[in-house]
């Protein structure tokens, strides 16, 4: 299980409270989509994804973004308990949506991106260590109950 | 995986706008490598590995100044960065699988320091260009 010393609680929650979830779940997922593009098979029925400006000025890419990123808040409010927090959606990633569990990784790793270009100088080696813990035990949360 | 024309001219134009600083994100992106995903630091057990490190900065130069070269030679990589190729097969023999961390904290440096140019194709163009001097970095392994 993984483990967040009180620094590392620190530099995710600090940051976090500064984080337009809106708008930065729209871009996590739309950088997604268009830097691994075959990330598109699961979203066949949300329209045009045919440019990178049409997948970032998608309203569904944008609204399931923000879906997305609200649930990851929820993981900061449990940051010691990660698979308890996601065990149901870990559920639903495999039974019902069939998502390989390496898009959670890819996905962990462009939200890391934004934060950086959001956060620029503030976003310290330290402080993108205690992301890439965050991220990692969430995609190993939500992997947990596949089967 | 191939550059298009359109990858290329992403990588020229943003790689140019680094203002000279390239060797200083190199290290940087080193830095930020050791700190997230220490098992990298397997690689350098005779550096001195402390935040501000001469001996990362210079390394990471060094990886800049070939990713430089890289950039300039982007129609025949395996040709330009065949030495390293070597280097990398028979002296160096960093598992493949560190390619993508410091590709990703490469990704993360320049982010931080040039979000306006850091534009969602941009950031494509830059991941593919990585990989693909990744895959040749590794292509004489097996």
């Amino acid at each position: 299980m993984v483990h967040f010393s009180a620094e590392e609680k620190t530099a995710v929650t600090s940051l976090w409270g500064k984080v337009n979830v809106e708008e930065a779940g729209g871009e996590a997922l739309g950088r997604l989509l268009v830097v691994y593009p075959w990330t598109q098979r699961f979203f066949d029925n949300f329209g045009n994804l045919s440019s990178a400006s049409a997948i970032m000025g998608n309203p569904k890419v944008k609204a399931h973004g923000k879906k997305v990123l609200t649930s990851f808040g929820d993981a900061i409010k449990n940051m010691d308990n990660l698979k308890g927090a996601f065990a149901k959606l870990s559920e639903l990633h495999c039974d019902k949506l069939h998502v390989d569990p390496e898009n959670f990784r890819l996905l962990g790793n462009v939200l890391v991106i934004i934060l950086a270009s959001h956060f620029g100088k503030e976003f310290t080696p330290s402080v993108q260590a205690a992301w890439q813990k965050l991220v990692a035990g969430v995609a190993t949360a939500l992997a947990h109950k596949y089967h | 995986m191939v550059l298009s024309p359109a990858d290329k001219t992403n990588i020229k134009t943003t790689w140019d706008k680094l203002g000279g600083h390239a060797g200083e994100y190199g290290g940087e992106a080193l830095e930020r490598t050791f700190t997230s995903f220490p098992t990298t630091k397997t690689y350098f057990p005779h550096f001195d590995l402390s935040p501000g490190s001469a001996q990362v900065k210079a390394h990471g130069k060094k990886v800049a100044d070939a990713l430089t070269t890289a950039v300039a030679h982007m129609d025949d990589l395996p040709k330009a960065l065949s030495a390293l190729s070597d280097l990398h097969a028979y002296k160096l023999r960093v598992d493949p699988v560190n390619f993508k961390l410091l590709s990703h904290c490469l990704l993360v440096t320049l982010a931080c320091h040039h979000p306006a140019e850091f534009t969602p194709a941009v950031h494509a163009s830059l991941d593919k260009f990585f990989s693909t001097v990744s895959t040749v970095l590794t292509s004489k392994y097996r």
